[in-house]
């Protein structure tokens, strides 16, 4: 594989750590940067990502072009914008953010320029997990570097452009990587999610518009910028453009997480990059891309990773990164610690999230250790049912939560049934 | 106007508004928790669920929180659908998962919203099988009880504490299921406005302390509409009492006064009426022996005095105008005092001359909080009026909606608006000696002595309009700040000027006025608002009488033979030795009160009203608003109304009969005595009211143990006593429905809404007028203005001497007004009187005493160091430390070891 | 409050003051600040709170609104040593419940308490991004990987060795 196909990792894994600028730019990098502040009008950028149709790598998929056609063109010259990059990466089974953070943080910064530069907003703000320690101690001296050879501040390359970037490191909420709590969390508040309207990109920060951007998602841009839409188009398999990162976690022989075409087969990733199951298990069913995305079973494992795909097989792309469940794990189990996970992260806004899923947390526990009655199934069903759809919770917290638990609920029906009967878990020998 | 489709019923909707409110106003039962008319929607508890239909086709629907969603025109939804049922009794079940289903000991029972809501979805069962978790309880004060089990997380509190009341000290804690609403530790809640959290509550988290005390169910306690004593702005309040005692106070929705919140001075004030002091018969002094006599003896007494010289009255700004009138009618206007001294009295009766001539509007609360540019010359009205103040603070969160319109947003969208105003300018301005509650919102809080401000003021109504007088010799700054608050009401739309009578400077008020009309002029919808002292300071300015000086004088030529002191104590109104020589120089006192004041001590004879809420009578508010309170509890013979009493001393006197014995009597002989107060029988409905031909009961349906109640003594039911002044029923027995006018309502309740929130159904509109007509009666409206005439009487700059300070009346939100001093939960909360200093002389340090002659007392205070105060001025709080003192005075300090 | 009740060091109060200031808003700073005296404290207690709320001009119930919203602030006293071993779900499938029931064993405590030498304090934590090296566990701010019971009783061995 050349280096033109795996443009975000390219730079990652080097001997002495992350490049400074100087071995950034010899590799490839600021020509994007150059090229946008350059010769590119804003609206010329935002045309180039349109037609890259890269889409959002933090889990929803939304047109990242589009998106930020959304930021008021012309607001009074009083106005505030803000570019904020989604580095809050605590969904379980994701470790793709942390690697493109530590490993290469002037990428995203040149992404974050490019960015700012495309909808004019002034101010960056990364906003980190408090728990990526070494994420933060690179994020900041890259962009102390960047600032110094003039990457950052005011009118950049004479371009009368400005930017700053100021890294806000989490006080650790998974709720935060919800881009309008994340939102609230930087205005020093408690990091409840916001109605939308308004969005972010009309009322964001301190009410200003503002872009929420994932780390990958930005990463993307210097490539786009400088290869152009068309390239990145060609990148990926099926529909979708680009490389995502995608990655395995589970009894696999290594695992890890690859960048690779959009639209990779999950089996190649497994088997290929992966080295496939650890010898004595199976695969018995997996979740796609993190903890909020419903379970598939062993023999979707062929599915393309791209969104169409994923959703046509019942699940959602999310962030690509695949948790596998192995046939010697306990499903219920893994479901109570995705619950466990769910409720407590809750941010305790809204009724049916914040007391719904300690129910349905109580209830897996209760199966799982023996004491589960018949009717606890109709009360995981009655969740599934009433908080899974959209818009019912104030956010997409719970119907996250309700994926994994709609579809292993279906999946592993039997598995229930035994634990129910039995009033112990069968795999607690085996495992 | 829209149309939407509830479950197939076509129902009328506004554009402005959101669906749930669409649906309650057409009648439907869709129960919500953390919606409150007042504080708009956030989506938080999820129950308002309806299913949303995007056309005649769509069969499917989608959930959607009504709450959150807009009215549009053809909307369809359906409340009864099956889904959307389904999980509204999701919800309901959630929130009981960890509630602790004590409703047989909690003070909400039976008026508790998540009851209804319980009730409303039909949940039922419990099927949650798990263990609750439990919370410690904290101590928050003389007022509120805090049960936290009980929470549902809502999150109202926090919103109406923290966003709209403004204080921080109450806030929400944790996570997930693991919520906690209090304070950071144990400790009273310090907004002025904490008691309103057992309204906004939906359960019993917060209960109102002082009743659990003396506690009794909603459906065992009378209610009749009353109105707050504890300042001029009018309040509307119900007061519920029960075995012949009041037992709470709690709010009555006036569209335009209060809305849906009370001050805690009102909600917990009433405790005046029940202190033991209070005199319950009429006494006379034997040997200077107080001793308890009959009504007769008393009369008779009274006639012996009266038969001895002349009667003259001395009536109060705390009294009812029924109780003034009926004292003057004794008296003659010529011998009725207002019981002012003559700087009081002079700017009590100019207000409403102020007020009518002005140009410019005269607002209600309501009116106040949609001004766009506010500036309050010279009164701390969170202390003064302090539901004023709560509105003059909504004026900051209206400032958020041209960028709510901006983005689309609906002006209900609460948390929405607040994040995008974030940056808003203030439009509030505050100009006074000393700090007040509204300067950390205020775009400028600005500190200077009442008589530069007054200057100031002049000076910005010059520049608002040139033919205005000029301020000569203003200091550079204070020509700057002038310009940019002429500048900022200028270009307002909706500019309102507010001043009052706390500094009794009589400057102050005309520089206000000035500026009202100044931007009238100049085009703007302007408004001026005057806050006077009393519960009835505007009713007596619009009665008139003679000041208090003038009584001296008449008592220093002999010419008083007995002087009747209705409700008014004497001690806080003149200083120890000018009152002394007027008593010295009166042969008789006759002392009308409710309260044992010091004045009652020194009266020959004492005779025991009621308080207000033992009786009939109308308070003028301070934007000339008549309003009418009513019995809710029938007054124990000896004790009678001040008028009543006032009519039997007529009676004694062997004067002329008065030709009135009940209130609407009363009430129509002064509108035809007195012109200004003509308009006062439109108030509220006469005692002759009747709905649907029967008096409107004040006890709800379901009242119980009216007969057990006395079991001991016999079982039969008794013929209740009915008020003569009232339309209201004292029982059950009676008539009720949503359409009863606003100014009679007892209690709220509809089929299926215990609660407080009631209300909606009694609404025309969700907060708009009261279906069954607005109460009150405004009195200064439709007088034909004048051209502007300026005031001239621009004060010289402020100065003192080395020694010389001028002492400042500091007053409280508790501990200045007289009544409220009285009641214990109130009592408590006053802190002891402090001399403030803006700069301290050599020798005083925060914390040591100084002593100052004051009101002719030597006074020995601790003094306490505040910085902001402008050279020159002291603060004291009135009242308290020397009773009679209560208007600026000039002082000289000295050390206290020094004395 | 006067200079002479602080209790948070000069140079730390200059620092929070700076963050604030360099913020749109005050209160934007808190989470940033609330960290800051916890890394110079080990925790947030009563008394830094309120103080760090009066730098920030909000109430210390508004503060500790937040400090006890989110995970990685402690409004409790912690040991010299923090481990977070993440219970999310890659390392639970890889075996983090043994792991943990080992430290449990060997540090004589359970999740949530500190050593009684004060040295340890063991915590739960969300997933730690590490999930191609689970069960993983943070001690302090060095991250760790590819645990089993044996690595994770040596480690925590070390740490209650080292010198306070
Ligand atoms: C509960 C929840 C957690 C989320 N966590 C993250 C996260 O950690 N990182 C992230 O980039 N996006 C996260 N998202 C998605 C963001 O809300 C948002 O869609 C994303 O940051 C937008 O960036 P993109 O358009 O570049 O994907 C989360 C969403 C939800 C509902
Ligand atoms: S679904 Fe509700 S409680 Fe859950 S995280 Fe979202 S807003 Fe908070
Ligand atoms: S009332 Fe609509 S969500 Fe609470």
């Amino acid at each position: 594989m050349n280096v033109s196909e795996r443009p975000l990792t390219a730079m990652i894994g080097l001997p002495d750590g992350p490049p400074d600028c100087a071995a950034y730019g010899r590799a490839g990098g600021w020509q994007a940067v150059r090229r946008a502040l350059r010769d590119m009008t804003p609206e010329a950028v935002i045309e180039t990502v349109t037609a890259s149709k890269l889409r959002g790598r933090g889990g929803a998929g939304f047109g990242t072009g589009q998106k930020w056609s959304f930021v008021p063109r012309d607001p009074p010259a009083t106005r505030r914008k803000y570019l904020v990059a989604n580095a809050d990466e605590m969904e379980p089974g994701t470790f793709k953010d942390r690697l493109l953070l530590e490993g290469n943080p002037l990428q995203l910064v040149e992404g974050m320029i490019i960015a700012g530069y495309a909808i004019q907003a002034g101010h960056g703000v990364i906003f980190l997990r408090g728990e990526y320690h070494l994420a933060l101690a690179r994020l900041n001296h890259a962009i102390a570097e960047a600032r110094q050879v003039g990457w950052l501040g005011e009118n950049i390359l004479g371009s009368g452009f400005g930017f700053e970037i100021h890294v806000h490191a989490s006080g650790g909420r998974y709720i935060c990587g919800e881009e309008t709590a994340l939102l609230t969390a930087l205005e020093g508040r408690r990091a409840q999610p916001r109605s939308k309207p308004p969005f972010p990109q009309v009322g964001g920060l301190w009410g200003a518009p503002s872009v929420v951007n994932n780390v990958e998602t930005l990463c993307n841009l210097p490539h786009i910028v400088a290869n152009g839409a068309e390239w990145f188009l060609s990148l990926g398999l099926g529909p979708d453009s680009g490389t995502k990162i995608y990655g395995v976690s589970g009894r696999v022989r290594r695992p890890g997480a690859w960048e690779l075409p959009m639209g990779t087969p999950l089996r190649e990733i497994v088997e290929h990059h992966a080295g496939g199951m650890r010898d004595g298990y199976r695969l018995r069913a997996f979740l796609p891309g993190g903890a909020s995305t419903a379970f598939l079973d062993a023999g979707q494992v062929d599915v393309a990773m791209e969104y169409g795909a994923v959703e046509k097989a019942g699940s959602r792309l999310g962030t690509g990164l695949a948790i596998l469940l192995d046939d010697r794990t306990c499903p219920v189990g893994m479901l109570h610690n995705l619950e466990h996970f769910f409720a407590q992260e809750s941010c305790g806004w809204c009724t049916p999230c914040r007391d719904g899923l300690p129910w349905v947390e109580r209830l897996l526990d209760a199966i799982e250790s023996g004491t589960g009655e018949p009717e606890d199934l109709d009360r995981l069903h009655d969740h599934a049912r009433l908080l899974g759809p959209m818009g019912r919770t104030f956010c997409a917290h719970a119907p996250g939560a309700m994926a994994p638990l709609a579809s292993g609920l279906k999946l592993f029906r039997e598995e229930f049934d035994a634990h129910i009967r039995q009033r112990a878990c069968p795999l607690r020998e085996t495992a | 106007m829209a149309t939407i489709l509830v479950d197939g019923r076509a129902c009328p909707a506004r554009m402005d508004e959101n669906l749930l409110q669409a649906c309650l106003e057409s009648g439907a039962d869709l129960p919500y928790f953390c919606w409150h008319p007042e504080l708009g929607s956030v989506g938080a508890c999820r129950q308002c669920a309806v299913k949303q239909f995007s056309g005649p086709d769509d069969k499917a629907g989608r959930i959607v929180m009504a709450c959150m969603t807009p009215v549009t025109d053809g909307a369809i939804l359906s409340i009864d659908d099956p889904q959307a049922k389904e999980f509204r009794a999701g919800v309901v079940e959630w929130l009981m998962i960890n509630h602790p289903h004590d409703c047989p000991v909690c003070p909400e029972g039976g008026e508790c919203h998540l009851q209804d809501m319980t009730v409303m979805t039909g949940h039922a069962r419990r099927r949650y099988r798990f263990t609750k978790r439990t919370h410690r309880n904290q101590d928050l004060g003389p007022f509120l009880n805090h049960e936290m089990n009980r929470c549902i997380g809502c999150y109202r509190c926090v919103r109406f504490y923290r966003d709209y009341a403004g204080s921080e000290d109450l806030a929400a804690f944790g996570a997930h299921d693991d919520l906690y609403f209090g304070r950071h530790e144990d400790g009273a809640l310090e907004n002025a406005f904490s008691g309103n959290l057992v309204e906004i509550c939906p359960t019993g988290v917060f209960t109102d302390k002082p009743f659990s005390a003396i506690y009794s169910r909603k459906w065992d306690m009378r209610g009749a509409p009353s109105v707050c004593a504890h300042c001029a702005v009018g309040c509307n309040t119900i007061v519920n009492a029960r075995q012949g005692t009041v037992r709470r106070v709690i709010n009555r929705y006036h569209d335009a006064v209060n809305r849906y919140f009370l001050c805690d001075r009102g909600r917990y004030g009433h405790g005046f009426a029940t202190t033991p002091t209070r005199p319950r018969t009429p006494t006379t002094r034997q040997d200077g022996i107080p001793v308890p006599v009959s009504i007769t003896t008393a009369l008779d007494r009274f006639a012996a005095m009266a038969a001895r010289g002349p009667i003259v009255g001395i009536g109060s700004t705390r009294a009812s105008l029924e109780s003034n009138f009926a004292l003057r009618a004794l008296t003659g206007p010529d011998r009725f005092s207002t019981g002012l001294p003559q700087p009081e009295h002079d700017l009590t009766m100019q207000v409403p001359a102020l007020l009518r001539a002005t140009p410019a509007r005269n607002p209600s609360l309501h009116d106040m909080e949609s001004a766009d540019a506010v500036l309050v010359l010279g009164e701390d009205v969170c202390a003064t009026a302090p539901r004023l103040g709560l509105a003059l603070r909504q004026t900051l969160r209206r400032a958020a909606n041209p960028a709510a319109d901006a983005a689309k947003v609906p002006h209900w969208m609460d948390a929405a608006v607040r994040m995008l105003g974030a940056d808003t300018p203030s439009p509030l301005r505050v100009l006074t000696p000393a700090a007040t509650d509204l300067d950390p919102i205020a775009a400028t809080a600005h500190r200077a002595a009442p008589d530069d401000i007054a200057r100031l003021g002049f000076a910005i109504a010059h520049r608002i309009d040139a033919s205005a007088p000029d301020v000569p010799d203003l200091s550079e700054t204070d020509l700057q700040l002038a310009d940019t608050l002429a500048t900022a009401l200028r270009t307002a739309r909706r500019p309102l000027i507010v001043a009052g009578l706390q500094y009794a400077n009589a400057a102050l008020l005309h520089a206000a006025a000035n500026i009202a009309t100044a931007l009238h002029a100049a085009g703007t919808d302007a408004a001026l608002s005057l806050v006077v002292p009393d519960c009835n300071s505007m009713g007596m300015a619009l009665m008139g009488g003679i000041p208090l000086d003038d009584v001296r004088a008449m008592a220093q030529a002999g010419r008083i033979g007995t002087l009747v002191v209705m409700e008014n104590d004497l001690t806080r109104r003149l200083d120890a030795t000018i009152l002394h020589d007027l008593l010295a120089a009166v042969p008789h006192l006759v002392v009308i009160d409710h309260i044992a004041t010091p004045l009652a001590q020194q009266a020959d004879l004492v005779l025991p009203a009621t308080a207000l809420t033992e009786s009939g009578g109308t308070l003028v508010s301070t934007e000339g608003r008549a309003q009418r309170f009513l019995p809710a509890l029938l007054p124990a013979m000896p004790v009678q109304e001040s008028w009543r009493w006032a009519r039997q001393l007529s009676l004694a006197t062997a004067g002329t009969e008065p030709d009135w014995t009940d209130l609407d009597q009363i009430i129509a002989a002064m509108a035809q005595d007195i012109p200004s107060l003509s308009a006062v029988a439109d108030a509220a409905p006469g005692a002759g009211y009747r709905l649907d031909g029967r008096r409107v009961r004040s006890e709800p349906a379901r009242i119980s143990g009216r007969t057990a109640l006395r079991a001991h003594v016999s079982v039969h039911d008794r013929p209740l006593q009915a008020s003569p002044d009232t339309p209201l029923a004292p029982t059950m027995e009676g008539a009720y429905s949503p359409d009863i006018p606003g100014a009679l309502i007892p209690f709220y309740h509809a089929p299926g809404w215990n609660s407080v929130q009631s209300l909606n159904r009694f609404q025309q509109e969700i907060g708009g007028k009261m279906r069954g007509g607005e109460a009150g009666t405004r009195l200064l409206d439709g007088t034909p203005h004048t051209p502007p005439n300026w005031h001239h009487d621009i004060p010289p700059p402020f100065t003192t001497g080395p020694d010389d300070l001028l002492l400042l009346p500091e007053y409280r939100l508790f501990g200045t007004e007289e009544l409220s001093t009285l009641s214990p939960p109130i009592a408590t909360r006053i802190a002891p009187a402090a001399l403030r200093l803006g700069t301290m002389p050599a020798g005083l340090e925060n914390g040591t005493t100084a002593t100052i002659t004051l009101a002719g007392e030597q006074i020995t205070l601790p003094v306490r160091h505040d910085s902001a105060l402008p050279p020159g001025i002291a603060l004291c709080p009135p009242h308290l430390a020397a009773r009679a003192f209560g208007t600026p005075v000039h002082i000289q300090l000295r050390r206290e070891d020094a004395s | 409050m006067s200079t002479a009740d602080t209790l948070l060091p000069p140079d730390l109060r200059a620092q929070i003051t700076e963050l604030a200031r360099a913020e749109h808003r005050p209160r934007a700073a808190s989470v940033s600040a609330l960290t800051l005296v916890q890394a110079h404290f080990g925790w947030v207690s009563d008394a830094h709170l309120a103080e760090t709320a009066s730098l920030l001009g909000m109430s210390p119930a508004d503060l500790d609104g937040i400090a006890t919203y989110f995970n990685l602030i402690f409004r409790r006293p912690v040991g010299r040593h923090v481990i977070m071993l993440c219970d999310s779900v890659s390392c639970w499938i890889m075996g983090r419940d043994a792991v943990c029931a080992r430290l449990q064993a060997r540090l004589g405590i359970r999740p949530g308490e500190t050593t009684a030498d004060g040295a340890v304090t063991l915590l739960p934590i969300v997933c730690l991004g590490h999930c191609d090296h689970a069960p993983a566990m943070l001690v302090d701010h060095t991250l760790h990987g590819d645990l089993d019971a044996e690595t994770a009783e040596h480690l925590a061995d070390t740490l209650r060795q080292a010198a306070p």
